[in-house]
Formats: structure tokens, C-alpha cells, sequence
């Protein structure tokens, strides 16, 4: 497998969308090619910062306010 | 024994979109505690603006609420919401640019390649030398230097983990083009980290 191959299946891998076949050569091409294995383990992790939800964490003051704006034009007086 | 009613936080989506069409209120508070921290996050991640996420987030239930009634539920509530929050969010891009150009669509040249530049390996963990605050900084500066659409893709696919599917059906695009969208997204914010997180980078 070439590079230019391996790395247009980056993200099916990483998504595990990919039949075992092409998931196995990607696999053996990861092993012997130190370039895409670093590109495909700078990616996953990449995802893996963004996925850390809390790092956007909603402030309180900020969902009070809403939680007031939508009182004030959707609800009752409850 | 009496069975209790649930509480309303706990009670089935579904019965909670049914009451809240039918005009409960705490019905539908109780769909906006359970939605409102992702749609921040999206507003973020879509404007890079706290001002203007937290603009994004009071309108997007806000016209959610007033458009309860026509929602079809053919689709999952928080589909339905990312996409009236997606489009609350280039809404304010559009207005924040002077050049008005945040198109959805064609900013992408799906037949270009997309092909990695930088090959050097990441410190182990990057994150342990940065504050919280300097983490925050660094994930968003990343995130705004994408062009939009390709922002929103990497958001709702990888963020908040809508399916390739439903990311499709909240911004009107297939199922290709949502993944060539998200591959072009990866790439390019792995670029953007390793810039700051690549061995040898002052810590």
C-alpha cells in the first residue's frame, strides 16, 4: 500500500467504518511507515482533545440567563 | 403499590417534545437543560465568540420554541435544534463579517488534495504543561482558523457526536460530502496543533 492510499482511508479508519481486508493492510502499512503512523496518531488525538467535552463547559451565569430570557417570552409565570 | 410519574428531567424525549408541542412549559425547560451545554459548545465552536455563542444559544431555543409546533418529529429532537442552531450560528458569522462571504457550500474543493505537511511527532502529553484556560485557548484558535462549514462538519460529527447521517440531514448536504468535509477538518486541525504540540516546541 502507498501513503497517498493510507492516508485517504485516515478518517474511515479512525471512525472504524473499514472491513477488516483494508483495515489489516492500512495496519501493516502503519507499521513500516513511521510519516503516516504519526499522522494517523496526531489525528486521533487531535479528535481526542475536542472530544473532552467539558473543555467548553456552559457557564452557570450564562444558562441562568437563559433559562430567565425563555421564562420571560415563552412561559407562564411559573 | 402506586407507581410514580418520573421526574420531568428523567421522563422519554419523545413524551417531553409531545407535551412541550402542547404547550408545557416545564416540559419544555426540561428539553433545554438537557440540550443546552452542547448547543453552547456548538455556538462556540461555530462563532469562537462567547458574546456571540451565548447569543446563538437564547435564540436557537428561543425560534425552537416558537417553531415547536411545525417540528414533524420525523427526526430526532436535537437534530431538529442543531439545526436551527447551526443556522443561528453562520446567521452571526455573516453579520460579523464585512465581507459577508460564509458560504456553506462551495468553499470546499472536494477534488483538490488534501494531503498532510507536517510529519514530526507530538510531545507525549502536550496538554499536562498548559492550563485549563491556555488548553481552552489553544482547541479554539484551531477550531476558528477552519472555514466554516468545514468547522461545523468537525463540530457536530466529532464534538458532539451527531452520526454521519444526521450531520448530513441538519446542514442539506450527503453523506460524501459530510465525510470529505470532516477528513479536510481532521487534517487541518491536527495541522493547527501540531504547529504548538510537535516535539521541540517550547512547552
Amino acid at each position: 500500500m502507498k501513503c497517498q492510499r493510507c492516508l485517504q482511508e485516515l478518517s474511515e479508519y479512525l471512525d472504524r467504518n473499514l472491513d477488516g481486508g483494508l483495515r489489516q493492510e492500512i495496519e501493516a502499512h502503519l507499521e513500516k511507515c513511521h510519516h503516516c503512523e504519526v499522522v494517523f496518531d496526531t489525528t486521533r488525538r487531535t479528535i481526542e482533545f475536542y472530544c473532552e467535552g467539558e473543555i467548553f463547559e456552559l457557564p452557570p451565569r450564562v444558562s441562568a440567563r437563559l433559562h430567565e430570557a425563555l421564562r420571560r417570552k415563552c412561559g407562564t409565570n411559573a | 403499590m402506586p407507581e410514580t410519574l418520573p421526574k420531568v428531567a428523567e421522563r422519554d424525549e419523545s413524551a417531553l417534545v409531545a407535551e412541550a408541542k402542547a404547550g408545557s412549559y416545564e416540559a419544555f425547560d426540561a428539553l433545554v437543560n438537557r440540550y443546552e451545554q452542547k448547543i453552547y459548545r456548538l455556538g462556540l465552536n461555530i462563532t469562537g465568540n462567547a458574546e456571540d455563542a451565548e447569543d446563538v444559544l437564547q435564540e436557537a431555543f428561543l425560534k425552537a420554541f416558537q417553531k415547536l409546533p411545525t417540528f414533524r418529529e420525523d427526526s430526532r429532537f436535537y437534530t431538529w435544534l442543531v439545526r436551527i442552531a447551526v443556522n443561528e450560528g453562520l446567521m452571526k458569522l455573516r453579520k460579523r463579517r464585512s465581507d459577508k462571504s460564509v458560504p456553506m457550500d462551495d468553499t470546499v474543493n472536494d477534488e483538490g488534495e488534501v494531503m498532510p505537511r507536517e510529519f514530526a511527532d507530538w510531545k507525549p502529553n502536550p496538554e499536562q504543561q498548559l492550563t485549563q484556560a491556555e488548553l481552552r485557548e489553544i482547541l479554539q484558535k484551531a477550531i476558528a482558523s477552519l472555514p466554516p462549514i468545514l468547522r461545523v462538519v468537525f463540530s457536530l460529527r466529532d464534538v458532539e457526536h451527531l452520526s454521519t447521517e444526521e450531520t448530513a440531514e441538519a446542514l442539506d448536504l450527503t453523506v460524501p460530502a459530510v465525510k470529505a468535509r470532516l477528513f479536510r477538518a481532521r487534517l487541518r486541525l491536527r495541522e493547527e496543533l501540531s504547529k504548538v504540540f510537535k516535539k521541540g516546541t517550547p512547552s
